[in-house]
């Protein structure tokens, strides 16, 4: 017998006959699809506030000015070269002196380890949690070039990615592509359950939250989904 | 460099391991230990407390997440067959090990087919429980540990002591301590001049583990979720470690627990709001990252899932002790216990110490030794746990549950098969005291007596019992027996004052 039909055969005699009881009965959804009903507008500032209260540092910006806004903090950053995802809208870094960097599918892990910052998009916001979330999106690019560099400036389009709370924001994402749910920079609580900022990932995270149309073919959603 | 790894607790232990009021003797004798736990303890105490009430429906979502557990554990065995159909699909790999030994043996074959000789570890409890650090240094394969909290575990060849920050039984000092001794041992040594400030040895730990990360070719990881409806893999942590071994590998094997099954996609909504929350007492932890088997060109190219039994289908059979296999591992049972925070989480035995642990070892392991007959009796059932726990587990149910297996005996399952347990031994003295009370409550004349028998005599009373008694009287105060007995005070008085009124009044 295999230890599946082992596992299996044990589970069934563990719980003898159950009634086949249907999952959408089986729990209460009574609990809030958001806290509090926020407007448009301060659902975007709660988001700033909770990214800062993680130490994440929050810019604002409209379209014209973002290429402007990303030359200013690699600059100050003194980023020399930025990985850059496959679908980063071109002229965001058209402003900046800093070398982009492709990702390219041979890149190594070292390699990418030598690059001072990433920019990227985002998939949503969750403003109630301050995170980010990314899903790999051409704007996103790989897992690995959010993670190895030591900068990770992330723009995200307010309103269109902002959702207040954490069941709408599992509603807009897709479970198969990989995810990662950023919120503040790497830190540990390891020693003494303290929060300490900075281990393994990014250090430092900057979010920039552009508001307006970018041109008239990528214009975003002017307002947050409502569930 | 070949190290045994002082005292890891595998499945069961390899030597006798002392009962609980033993183990814990020492630690409650440590001063500096006791100073650190109740530091940690009501540090985090506070600020979950905080970060719970942010969320006014909180207890709804403390139902919601029960009921989920409660009903995915119902229909665990379809569950699972679900998600193994959806993990495949996705391109992974699922593979089922019935205890320890066999998910050892399974992941030891699958490092070895990739013909390395090291891997990259992100915290997991089910790797620990089972020891597969110890099963894969057997083989010759090195498993680097990379939580900062698991690296300083292994650093001091030292045993976890807590769920969430294994290394809470050590202060900053220590910790530096560890870093300047033994880092170079094991790769990159320690800075110059590494200072004890919580920042520097994070980076210490950050320089310590980046060329580990940069090269390795495999990792190994639990998950606290697993979702059945899209064979979704989802692992919740703070240093980004753990997005590192996920990622970097090109082989990616997951040990999991049958229990961290969830039906659909839309719990998660549920648990990624309460497990922070109860955990580190933040609204949402740095690093979630979710996979679905495999993706072209992002991250493993290959992906193995080992689900793991190892006693949980026998936790799973007992009605009332399976509400334990809810836990979603958050630690804020043992921050809030009185008896975790003064005996600290080694008198456990166990990689699950504090209340959850005293009564998921006895159950995942049986009451055969004398540490796991005596967990149970590890609280002073104050109920503390019950109230923060995010699945609601009530706790001190399970632990007089327990205690009523270990002293009256009784039929339940090991290993998939029904065993009748005989009443443990140690309690014959109790059991004969309580027959002993039984009978004499139920003959008033008796009681009468014997109450005046102990009055009249109460000068003489030795203030420790003898024989048998003398281990409840060594760390109790015999009661002093009252000149008058209760029952004849208020014969006395009543006869004095109104006894009709009383009488009336229904007395």
């Amino acid at each position: 017998m295999s230890s599946r039909e082992i596992i299996l055969g044990r589970i069934g005699r563990a719980l003898g006959p159950v009634p086949d009881e249907p999952y959408e009965a089986a729990v209460d959804r009574g609990y809030a699809d958001a806290h509090g009903d926020l407007t448009t507008g301060r659902t975007v500032d709660l988001l700033a506030e909770n990214l800062a209260d993680y130490r994440a540092l929050v810019h604002r910006a409209d379209h014209a000015r973002l290429p402007e806004v990303l030359a200013r903090l690699l600059a100050a950053r003194g980023a020399r070269t930025v990985l850059v995802p496959p679908g980063l809208p071109p002229n965001w870094l058209a402003d900046s002196g800093a070398v982009p960097v492709p990702d390219r599918a041979g890149s190594t892990p070292a390699q990418l380890d030598r690059a001072d910052s990433v920019v990227t998009g985002c998939a949503v916001a969750v403003a109630e949690t301050g995170t980010i979330v990314l899903d790999g999106s051409p704007d996103q690019g790989r897992r690995r070039i959010t993670l190895v560099p030591d900068h990770h400036i992330c723009v995200v389009r307010v309103p269109g990615q902002v959702v207040s709370s954490v069941p709408r924001a599992l509603r807009r994402l897709d479970p198969a592509r990989p995810l990662t749910w950023i919120s503040g920079p790497s830190a540990t609580s390891d020693i003494e359950l303290d929060r300490v900022e900075g281990v393994h990932g990014p250090r430092t995270l900057e979010v920039v939250l552009v508001e307006g149309a970018e041109s008239p073919d990528r214009a975003c959603a002017g307002t947050i989904t409502r569930g | 460099m070949s190290r045994t790894s002082g005292g890891t607790f595998v499945g069961m232990p390899a030597f006798p391991m002392p009962a609980f009021p033993e183990a814990a003797r020492e630690a409650v004798g440590d001063a500096t230990l006791r100073a650190n736990l109740r530091h940690a303890t009501h540090t985090i105490r506070d600020k979950r407390a905080r970060a719970v009430a942010e969320l006014d429906d909180w207890e709804r979502l403390r139902e919601a997440g029960k009921q989920i557990k409660d009903h995915t554990l119902r229909h665990l065995g379809r569950y699972l067959e679900q998600l193994e159909e959806a993990v495949t699909a996705a391109g992974g790999t699922v593979h089922w090990a019935a205890d320890a030994d066999e998910a050892n043996r399974i992941v030891t074959g699958l490092v070895e087919a990739t013909g390395e000789r090291e891997v990259v570890k992100v915290k997991s409890m089910a790797t620990q429980e089972i020891g597969l650090n110890e099963a894969l240094e057997a083989a010759g394969i090195r498993a680097y540990e990379t939580d900062l909290a698991e690296l300083i575990v292994q650093l001091g060849d030292d045993r976890p002591s807590h769920i969430l920050v294994p290394a809470i039984h050590r202060n900053r000092a220590e910790i530096r301590d560890i870093f300047r001794s033994e880092m170079a041992r094991w790769g990159r040594p320690a800075p110059e001049g590494l200072t004890d400030t919580p920042a520097e040895l994070a980076e210490a730990a950050r320089l310590h583990l980046r060329e580990k990360f940069l090269r390795a070719k495999v990792g190994i990881s639990g998950a606290n979720f697993m979702v059945a409806e899209t064979g979704t893999l989802v692992v919740v942590e703070s240093e980004g470690n753990g997005r590192m071994c996920l990622t970097l590998p090109e082989t990616l094997i997951s040990v999991v627990g049958i229990e961290k099954t969830v039906p659909a996609w839309r719990d998660l909504e549920v648990f990624l709001q309460t497990l922070p929350r109860s955990s580190t007492a933040e609204r949402m932890n740095p690093y979630t990252s979710t996979w679905t088997g495999t993706t072209d060109g992002d991250g493993p190219r290959a992906f193995h899932l080992v689900l793991l039994d190892n006693g949980r289908t026998d936790t799973l059979a007992d009605e009332v002790g399976r509400q334990a296999l809810r836990c979603i591992r958050c630690s804020a049972c043992l921050n809030v216990c009185p008896v975790y925070e003064r005996a600290g989480g080694h008198a456990y035995g166990s990689v699950y110490p504090g209340p959850i642990g005293a009564i998921l070892n006895p159950q995942l392991r049986g009451t055969a030794t004398a540490l796991d007959a005596s967990l149970p009796y590890a609280s002073s059932l104050c109920g503390a746990c019950y109230e923060v726990c995010p699945v609601a587990i009530d706790i001190p149910e399970v632990l007089v549950h327990l205690r009523e297996r270990v002293v009256q005996g009784g039929e339940f399952t090991r290993h998939g098969a029904k065993v009748t347990l005989r009443p443990a031994g140690g309690h014959a003295a109790e059991r004969a005291a309580m027959r002993a009370a039984g009978l004499v409550f139920a003959r008033p004349g008796l009681l009468r007596a014997g109450q005046r028998l102990a009055a009249r005599t109460r000068r003489a009373h030795p203030r420790k019992l003898p024989g048998p008694g003398r281990a409840w009287s060594a760390t109790r105060d015999l009661p002093t027996v009252p000149e008058e007995s209760f029952r004849d005070w208020w014969r006395r008085t009543r006869e004095r004052t109104g006894r009709t009124d009383d009488r009336e009044a229904g007395a």
